[in-house]
């Protein structure tokens, strides 16, 4: 995209910022939402101050005396000097430790963490060997989080893009609030997962808790197992054939994918007889005011 | 916020004094205003030990009048214990203003504890065969030391991190709480309870009695009055998950027992680990993991979920 100066923006249609800004301005259906990206534009995948580290350059280290401030400190540290790999040690159930990592990163925890595991990241690919607590990816943003064993209640809230995996069993309220990207879930989830849902996928291989989907907005979730109950205008929908393609190719890429397939699995979508959020206001409306 | 945690041996003894003030250090930051403990130690048969106070910690800032008050209260309860046909076998001071007794009693020990808190400005923290009942301001390392909870060695112990919210910060509105009157029977509570008021009217018209405003509080009186009606204690968490309402995960121990309950939108924390020989339970991993700092599985109940273990 060409760059365009202060006085030229002004001068541009309400369409044509919009999509200078890189949004889709088409009416919502609903049922996606679109960025228009320009893929030769590296400037739109990357932040101006990210570190540029080397996969191939790996270290280690040992948190299990730090604070999360200082572990986090110490991961930008490396970060800076290039390390593309990096190994955490005795993470122990601290609470807050790789937030906020908005660049491409191999981040590797050998253990468990604590709340807002991960958090607000935007690119890196982490794995963790352990558990985590409440609230583990947190407002991610892009790239994958693979947990070995299971999380805790409001896992991935507000999610808005990239993986997030759990092998095992998650808590209540499972992508709450999430805005995009996908959750996968190896086991089972809580209640009120989906909550207020706006967009995004969430499989869940194993049964789901009562409310599932309560007062979702858009997205999907695939359930394998039982679902407890639907919340409110959360509804059961068909999957056609590219859907459970989809499906399946998600599930063998983290070696979830039952050996039944996806056949048996539920999808539940918004009623959409909650919300108006596609009704504009009325244009006499707008004129009284 | 607050913090609770819960451990239990299973078929041994070990030292959950010590064990339980690691789990409750890591969990300070939940709760710095009081730190609880109850533990449950060897029962030696025929006797009672009775933990009460008879002042509150910030009594003891007012002036020089408190210590003779004190020694007037201690010297009432000496009397009231007399009086009922109790033996004093052993007596300890852990503050100015927390006693310990060791009883010998063939009475009706309801009775005898009912006459003591008619005494103003003292109750008792707890009265059982195994469970001592300690609770204090500051955190976990601070009560510890000054209650000489480092050694104690028993099956089991629940305890409690306290940010007072909704009533003050002393000890009276500290957890855990006993069950009055009901020996060995403790709670711990995180969460808050919307029909409070309501549930405390109606066990209030049933002859409980309440020493604080604390919202928990009601949860040691409901189990005490379900259990001293027949119920068994998996049935009073499962009826309590109906019965009241709010946001809360509790922790309940008997004599040898361990409970837990979680409200209907398991809006409260707890991580679980169990093993064939120990279970602990925590609102925080990091609490289970200063004493299993070893790779373990733990898991989060779900909502409406209860669990009863065996020492």
């Amino acid at each position: 995209m060409a760059s365009v100066t202060s006085a030229e923006f002004k001068d541009l249609s309400q369409d044509e910022r919009a999509k200078r800004l890189g949004m889709a301005t088409e009416q919502l259906s609903g049922r996606s939402m679109f960025v228009e990206f320009d893929p030769d534009e590296a400037s739109r995948f990357t932040y101006p101050w990210a570190p540029d580290v080397d996969f191939n350059k790996r270290t280690e280290i040992d948190v299990g005396e730090m604070s999360a401030t200082e572990a986090n400190s110490r991961i930008r540290e490396l970060m800076s000097d290039g390390n593309g790999t990096i190994v955490i040690r005795n993470p122990r159930g601290k609470h807050g430790l790789g937030v906020g990592i908005l660049s491409r990163l191999n981040l590797i925890f050998e253990g468990s963490l604590g709340y807002f595991g991960v958090g607000l990241i935007d690119g890196p690919n982490v794995r963790i060997n352990g558990r985590v607590g409440w609230s583990c990816g947190e407002n991610m943003m892009s790239g994958t989080v693979v947990i070995e064993k299971n999380a805790g209640s409001t896992f991935g809230a507000a999610i808005r893009g990239g993986d997030l995996v759990c092998k095992g069993s998650v808590g209540s309220r499972t992508g709450i609030d999430m805005k995009g990207g996908t959750i996968l879930v190896g086991g089972d989830t809580g209640a009120l997962s989906g909550f207020m849902m706006q967009r995004g996928r969430m499989i869940v291989c194993g049964n789901a808790g009562k409310n599932l989907g309560d007062s979702m907005y858009d997205g999907s979730i695939y359930v394998g197992g039982e679902i407890r109950s639907l919340g409110v205008d959360a509804v059961e929908a068909e999957m056609d054939g590219i859907e459970k393609d989809w499906l399946a190719r998600k599930l063998r890429l983290y070696g979830l994918l039952p050996e039944r397939g996806v056949g048996h699995f539920t999808k539940i979508v918004a009623g959409k007889q909650l919300w108006n959020y596609d009704n504009l206001e009325p244009a006499e409306k707008k004129l009284i005011l | 916020m607050c913090g609770i945690a819960g451990l239990i041996h299973r078929g041994k003894s070990s030292g959950v004094g010590s064990e339980m003030t690691a789990m409750l250090q890591a969990l300070r930051h939940r709760g710095p205003d009081s730190t609880g403990y109850a533990v449950y130690g060897e029962a030696s048969p025929g006797d009672f030990i009775m933990r009460f106070k008879v002042a509150e910690q910030e009594d003891m800032g007012r002036g020089h009048g408190i210590h003779g008050l004190i020694e007037e209260r201690i010297e009432r309860v000496d009397g009231i214990l007399e009086e009922h046909g109790a033996l004093v076998k052993d007596r300890a001071r852990a503050t100015q203003y927390a006693l310990r007794y060791i009883l010998s009693h063939d009475g009706d020990t309801e009775d005898m504890a009912r006459h003591i808190e008619e005494t103003d400005g003292v109750e008792i923290l707890s009265l059982g065969k195994g469970l001592e009942l300690i609770k204090d301001l500051g955190d976990a390392e601070t009560v510890a030391d000054a209650y000489g909870l480092g050694g104690f060695v028993g099956t089991h112990a629940i305890g409690h991190t306290r940010m007072a919210t909704e009533s003050d910060v002393d000890i009276r509105s500290a957890h855990p709480y006993w069950a009055f009157p009901y020996n060995d029977i403790s709670v711990v509570h995180n969460g808050q309870i919307t029909n409070y008021w309501l549930m405390r009217r109606e066990m209030e018209r049933k002859g409980h009695r309440f020493m604080s405003n604390c919202d928990s509080e009601l949860l040691a009186v409901y189990t005490a009055h379900n259990l001293a009606n027949g119920v068994e204690l998996k049935d009073s968490l499962r009826r309590s998950v109906e019965e009241i309402d709010g946001v809360f995960t509790y922790l309940v121990a008997t004599e040898n027992q361990l409970g837990m309950a979680k409200d209907t939108m398991a809006a409260k924390p707890l991580v679980l680990y169990e093993s064939d020989d120990l279970i602990a339970m925590a609102s925080e991993e990091v609490s289970i993991r200063s004493i299993l700092p070893q790779e373990i599985d733990t898991w989060d109940p779900y909502d409406e979920e209860v669990r009863v273990w065996q020492a």
